[in-house]
């Protein structure tokens, strides 16, 4: 199949079957329901559940710290909350945060289709009690506690080069959204150049400032170069890799070692109570940048880290998990 | 690690000078969720009903993840603290106003509140971030809730009575913040990293 061609009735993704448009004269395709099981499954596992390469993290990083030790009593709180969110099905964090979708699907994809698909999805397990009511209109201070509004849930589409579908979605809390940063190179203040030196320092001022705050132990994600815009976006899509994959990029990964290696002598630990764990993982992409511009971004993601991702099957459903 | 100190509301200003920074402690009793919004209102000398009594008792910087049964009762399923910094501005007038004697969040908060609970007898308890449902589990009923529509759930003011939620002590009354301990000694880490890559 040629990618982009999908089909609109036949086999093929269901990119183009689940189409509710006002076109279809209220006919729901067969795939409209499945999808919508999935993308409710999809928000109440990443909401109860963490990914196992985020588990493991947690597990090595326990074994880093001293028995006895303040950061050892969180870990086993971690633990124990891990454990029990998902055997009640229930949030890890009250703070279900930014519901951020990552789409990867053939162009044909009804995006907007899409869009109100997931918006019901979203309201459905708000309803569950897999999300909280989180979306805040700034003018008025109104919460319709039905989480969509302008801007949420937040969208990120990609044209795949191969007729599949596959939709991945991380919830970051306000909390480690909050200590993100971005920094503009030269920065006088932390004597940073327009280097890799320079983006050390303005990242490890990041992770300083943050300190317990963004509920250490975390994950940072770096993108260097870019614009205000980019920045931030492709220092969250850092998020979506594996923490235990390796940066292609000979440069960036030892950049990502060093940082880790670093902010871990840091001694701010778990919660900010001291301990040899500020960081589970570092991880860096660059973006050609404008010669006027060179920023740093920095996105912080807690430990209670929820990402899943699914690949559906041609019906609709889940045809495996991603992480 | 000692076992940790157990602590009954309402409090008085006694109990709360012995703890020290490092302590921990389990709460009993009666704790009132409060966050930006209902900080915000009260620091602004907004209205608050009798019946949310803080005299001697503890705020809890959570915005809970509610569920309303059938029934119509109301259930916690999800309750961590929230980052207590954004509340420096408010907090230090609200302890004096109120006479409140503990706050739980995390994160720690500043040199406002740190003099605030020094003056007037409080301490600042640190729960475990993200900790949801550990600490959910503690709740045992849900009593009042206020603003609920004003500020929707997140934000409203949730009464809620509790058994053995645990903290630890990380601002005392006696002046001492376990943070800026952290905060200095991590900055001395750092310039140490930075001096050494050059």
């Amino acid at each position: 199949m040629t990618p982009g061609l999908t089909p609109l009735s036949t086999s093929g993704p269901p990119s183009a079957r689940f189409v509710d448009s006002p076109e279809t004269g209220g006919y729901v395709p067969p795939g409209v329901q499945a999808l919508e099981q999935s993308l409710i499954d999809l928000i109440r596992r990443t909401s109860c559940d963490l990914p196992q390469d985020v588990r493991n993290a947690l597990l090595s990083a326990r074994s880093c710290e001293s028995n006895d030790s303040l950061a050892a009593s969180v870990f086993e709180t971690i633990h124990r909350n891990v454990d029990l969110a998902w055997s009640k099905t229930r949030p890890i964090c009250q703070d279900t945060g930014s519901i951020l979708f990552y789409i990867t699907a053939p162009a044909s994809f009804d995006r907007a289709a899409f869009k109100r698909l997931a918006g019901k999805c979203v309201t459905a397990a708000t309803a569950k009690g897999w999300l909280r009511p989180n979306s805040v209109d700034p003018i008025t201070g109104r919460n319709d506690g039905t989480n969509v509004g302008p801007g949420t849930p937040t969208f990120y589409f990609e044209d795949g080069s191969e007729p599949v579908v596959t939709i991945k979605l991380v919830l970051k809390g306000g909390g480690c959204e909050n200590v993100g940063a971005q920094y503009s190179l030269p920065d006088a203040r932390l004597g940073a150049d327009r280097n890799l030196d320079g983006c050390r320092k303005a990242v490890l001022d990041a992770v300083f400032q943050a300190q317990g705050k963004g509920c250490s132990p975390g994950v940072i994600g770096i993108c260097i170069g870019g614009d205000r815009a980019t920045g931030y976006e492709h220092s969250k899509t850092q998020f979506l890799r594996r923490l235990d994959d390796t940066n292609p990029d000979p440069t960036l990964r030892a950049f990502e070692e060093d940082i880790l290696r670093s902010a871990n002598e840091l001694g701010i630990g778990p919660m900010g109570f001291g301990g040899k764990t500020t960081l589970l993982a570092a991880k860096a992409c660059a973006l050609n940048r404008l010669p006027a511009s060179y920023f740093v971004t920095v996105s912080y993601m807690c430990w209670a880290f929820r990402r899943q991702g699914i690949v559906l099957d041609q019906t609709g459903h889940i045809a495996h998990w991603l992480y | 690690m000692n076992n940790p100190k157990p602590l009954q509301t309402p409090l008085n200003e006694e109990r709360v000078r012995e703890l020290h920074v490092g302590d921990r402690v389990v709460i009993t009793g009666v704790i009132f969720t409060a966050r930006d919004a209902v900080h915000k209102h009260l620091a602004a000398g907004g209205y608050l009903p009798p019946e949310a009594d803080l005299r001697d008792g503890v705020i809890y910087h959570c915005g809970p993840v509610a569920v309303r049964g059938d029934d119509g009762r109301w259930q916690i399923v999800a309750a961590g603290p929230t980052t207590s910094c954004r509340e420096e501005p408010y907090q230090a007038e609200i302890i004096r106003r109120f006479g409140v004697r503990a706050v739980i969040g995390k994160g720690g908060m500043g040199h406002k509140t740190l003099e605030a609970l020094r003056q007037h007898g409080c301490v600042y308890l640190h729960a475990v971030g993200g900790a949801a449902q550990v600490l959910a589990e503690c709740v045992t009923a849900v009593e009042d809730v206020w603003f609920l529509d004003e500020f929707g759930a997140p934000e409203a003011m949730w009464k809620l009575a509790v058994a053995d939620f645990p903290a630890v002590v990380t601002m005392d009354a006696n002046g001492n913040s376990f943070h800026e301990l952290i905060r200095m000694g991590s900055q001395t880490a750092l310039a140490r990293v930075l001096h050494a890559s050059e």
